[in-house]
């Protein structure tokens, strides 16, 4: 909206002064630069206005000395302006210097005339909570100039003007702590497995057979609530330590595999899991069915987290809590399932209609998911 | 296509060909003054601590300042004079020379500390003496003021000698007999250059509008004009005149191609909107632009100039009186006392121009429309009485 305000302001402006006047005529005032830098998940990105009379005052832009700067001649300079700019910019955080990388060169307008925007990253050794700037630009040949700091975290914008008298400044950023990190990644989990009908469906595909299963073409049901959980937690305990397992292995960067493949092998398991509902080819061992899809399932959880974003200092907590958020999500739902499931294991609607045409169901949903994600498809 | 081509020209974008001038410097390199300049940089970067080479480099941007009204002179000057800069106690010539540059950046105080020392040291120092006069006029400390100009009579010129000490009259209740003096000066002093006539033609032109003589101040204005030299302070002084007497059109016409400065910009904008031109919208958003400019980089030097745009273009009259308030603590002129008093009509509080309503009762000056304004923001506090 500022932009475009803007822009219409010097429309106007170019309309006032006719078109066979290149530039407008230009404010007269002190020197500044604009300098943004904006702080995401632990990276940071800056953009550098920097206006090109005062580049040229100092290392010289107009080659052909005739008054006015082309856009050749300052493309001829680029990285001597970046070599220039950075090199009288410094950040560190926490008090480790970071690394300033310049990118491309762009071209603005100023109310005093035209700037180069000079991008460029800032690496740091870790994701800083406190930022410390050291600027010197046009110390030495304009004692006037003034930097104008735009910094920007998330959901907060900051300022500063740095001058010679002010040229250190610290800031810190409102990183959130340690433990607010960690239960944001748990409630990252939950919501994954929430949302993650494969991984439910999974799940409850394997554990519907718990609390009875047809035997010799006769339904026998469990005896007791015990014998019930102890199935139940053997297969949900072996899918946790199973997916546990590939999740870290994939978060720490030990293995990696094609996300279309995983996505399609966790389909797969679903298919698999129900279709075992109604033609039982495991039926003692379904912990051990738990176990091996469960490693597929964990490179599904993985790609989520690294999709939150992952910085090196926070990387075990994130895993840990986002894990912590899975089983715990997990452990909800099999808590709603089985006290429901061992009441109504006796019954026809349980035989026939859960454990037979709803495994039919997820069989039937799961085959879709598969063709989806192996060919590539849309099908819903 | 031009359309197309500005538009663009307004968000970080990638010009289309290498040709394309992005920047016309306001140094010519091919002005012989301009190669003289950058000639003295080149020796003075080779040789940073000769003081004559620095003091000739500092003077020199700051005859920039002077002409072109461009702050950025300022910071070189400053560059240049950098290893005497921090000193307590620098040679002479660098104490005048920092008087100098501090004050154009309203640092009064600490630039009159600067020539009091100079003026310590070297009793006789002119110039050190005409800018303690200067910035004691600014500061509305009179009699220092006329103590000053005595000091810097002795190595002044006549007709300079006679108009500082004819404004310090101007400002104390003795407007006559300055206008009088001035005119007797210009009479005598013939061969007195260009720009101490134009300062004097100033001067006066002032003094007889002040006393409500327009045609004798419009003519004053006309014969400080036609000396051709580039005086922004003399073009903001008569466009004002103008803008007083329901002439904006003239005031276009002056202007014309003067936006670059600041001052010179706020009366373009007035002057379009008393005239309806059409200019107006788009002068007007240039001046907020520079003004948001301002105040991102913490300054306040153009607080007498936002305010009077506040109340006259935006209608924002607590705004104006805050920034009236701030200015006249700083500057104390008549233009200075005159914004704030407008704005403290507008607001509603005259007790906001308290020091406005002291300072006219302890000068004395002379001035019907301050007199005025005075007397229209007691007017209903006595009816409230």
């Amino acid at each position: 909206m500022r932009r475009a305000c803007r822009a219409i302001a010097w429309l106007s402006l170019a309309w006032l002064v006719g078109a066979g006047f290149a530039l407008p005529a230009r404010a007269h005032k002190p020197s500044d630069s604009y300098l943004t830098l904006r702080v995401e998940s632990g990276k940071i990105d800056g953009q550098w206005d920097i206006a090109l009379r005062d580049l040229d005052h100092a290392i010289g832009l107009d080659a052909d000395a005739n008054g006015e700067i082309t856009w050749g001649e300052l493309r001829a300079s680029h990285r001597e302006i970046a070599a220039y700019a950075l090199a009288r910019l410094q950040v560190a955080g926490d008090d480790q210097p970071c690394a300033l990388s310049a990118g491309e060169q762009l071209v603005d307008q100023h109310s005093d005339g035209a700037y180069t925007v000079l991008r460029f990253t800032v690496a740091c050794a870790r994701p800083p909570t406190v930022l410390r700037i050291g600027y010197r630009l046009f110390a030495d040949t304009d004692p006037q100039h003034r930097g104008l700091l735009r910094l920007e975290t998330v959901g907060a914008s900051r300022s500063a003007i740095f001058s010679p008298e002010a040229s250190q400044q610290s800031f810190a950023l409102a990183t959130p702590g340690r433990w607010a990190q960690f239960v944001a990644y748990a409630r990252d989990g939950v919501w994954h497995i929430w949302i993650g009908y494969d991984h439910i469906l999974f799940l409850l595909s394997l554990l519907l057979p718990a609390v009875g299963a047809w035997r010799a073409r006769r339904w026998q049901a469990v005896a007791s609530f015990r014998e019930a959980f102890v199935d139940v937690l053997k297969i949900v305990s072996a899918f946790t330590l199973a997916h546990s397992i590939t999740l870290s292995l994939a978060t720490l960067g030990w293995v990696a595999l094609p996300s279309r493949w995983v996505e399609s092998a966790i389909a797969a398991s679903v298919v698999l899991a129900a279709l075992n509902n109604l033609l039982p080819l495991v039926q003692g061992r379904r912990w051990a069915v738990a176990f091996g899809f469960g490693l597929v399932h964990g490179f599904g959880f993985a790609s989520v987290l690294a999709d939150l974003g992952l910085t090196q200092s926070t990387l075990v907590l994130a895993l840990v809590g986002f894990n912590l958020g899975v089983e715990a999500g997990q452990l909800a739902i099999v808590a709603a399932f089985l006290p429901l499931a061992f009441a109504l294991r006796h019954g026809r609607f349980y035989r026939w209609g859960l454990l037979g045409a709803g495994s039919a169901l997820i069989a039937l949903l799961a085959s879709a998911w598969l063709a989806e994600r192996a060919l590539d498809l849309r099908l819903f | 296509m031009l359309a197309f081509a500005v538009t663009a020209a307004a968000l970080p974008h990638l010009p289309d060909s290498d040709r394309q001038v992005l920047e016309k410097l306001p140094e010519r390199a091919a002005d012989p003054s301009i190669l003289a300049m950058r000639q003295l940089r080149r020796q003075l970067s080779q040789d940073p601590l000769d003081l004559a080479l620095a003091l000739r480099l500092a003077r020199r941007y700051f005859e920039e300042v002077g002409s072109e009204g461009d702050p950025r002179y300022i910071g070189h000057a400053q560059a240049a004079l950098a290893p005497w800069w921090k000193l307590a106690d620098p040679p002479v010539s660098v104490l005048v020379l920092r008087a100098v540059l501090r004050q154009f950046n309203h640092q009064f105080d600490a630039a009159r500390a600067d020539l009091q020392s100079a003026v310590r040291q070297q009793p006789d120092n002119g110039e050190a003496w005409s800018w303690l006069a200067a910035i004691a006029m600014v500061q509305a400390r009179y009699t220092d003021a006329r103590e000053a100009c005595a000091r810097a009579a002795a190595q002044a010129s006549a007709l300079i000698a006679v108009a500082c000490g004819a404004s310090v009259d101007a400002a104390t209740g003795q407007a006559l007999t300055a206008v009088s003096a001035l005119n007797a000066a210009l009479l005598r002093e013939t061969r007195a250059g260009a720009a101490e006539q134009l300062w004097a033609l100033t001067r006066l032109a002032e003094t007889e509008e002040r006393l409500g003589r327009l045609d004798a101040a419009e003519a004053a204005f006309k014969r400080a004009l036609a000396l051709g030299l580039n005086d922004g302070y003399l073009l903001a002084a008569y466009s004002d005149f103008l803008l007083d007497r329901q002439r904006p059109a003239e005031v276009l016409a002056l202007l014309k191609g003067k936006e670059r400065s600041d001052l010179l910009l706020l009366r373009l904008t007035l002057a379009a909107q008393a005239s309806g031109a059409p200019n107006r919208a788009n002068w007007e958003a240039d001046l907020v632009a520079r003004f948001t400019a301002a105040s991102l980089r913490g300054d306040s030097l153009h607080q007498k100039e936002e305010a009077r745009f506040a109340l006259t273009q935006r209608g924002q009259a607590l705004r104006a009186l805050t920034l009236a308030r701030d200015n006249f603590a700083v500057q104390r002129e008549p233009a200075d006392a005159r914004v704030l008093l407008e704005a403290a009509i507008a607001a509603g509080q005259p007790a906001a121009a308290e020091p406005v309503r002291l300072w006219l009762a302890e000068s004395g000056i002379e001035s019907q429309v301050l007199r005025k304004l005075a007397a229209q923001l007691a007017a209903p506090l006595k009816a409230a009485r």
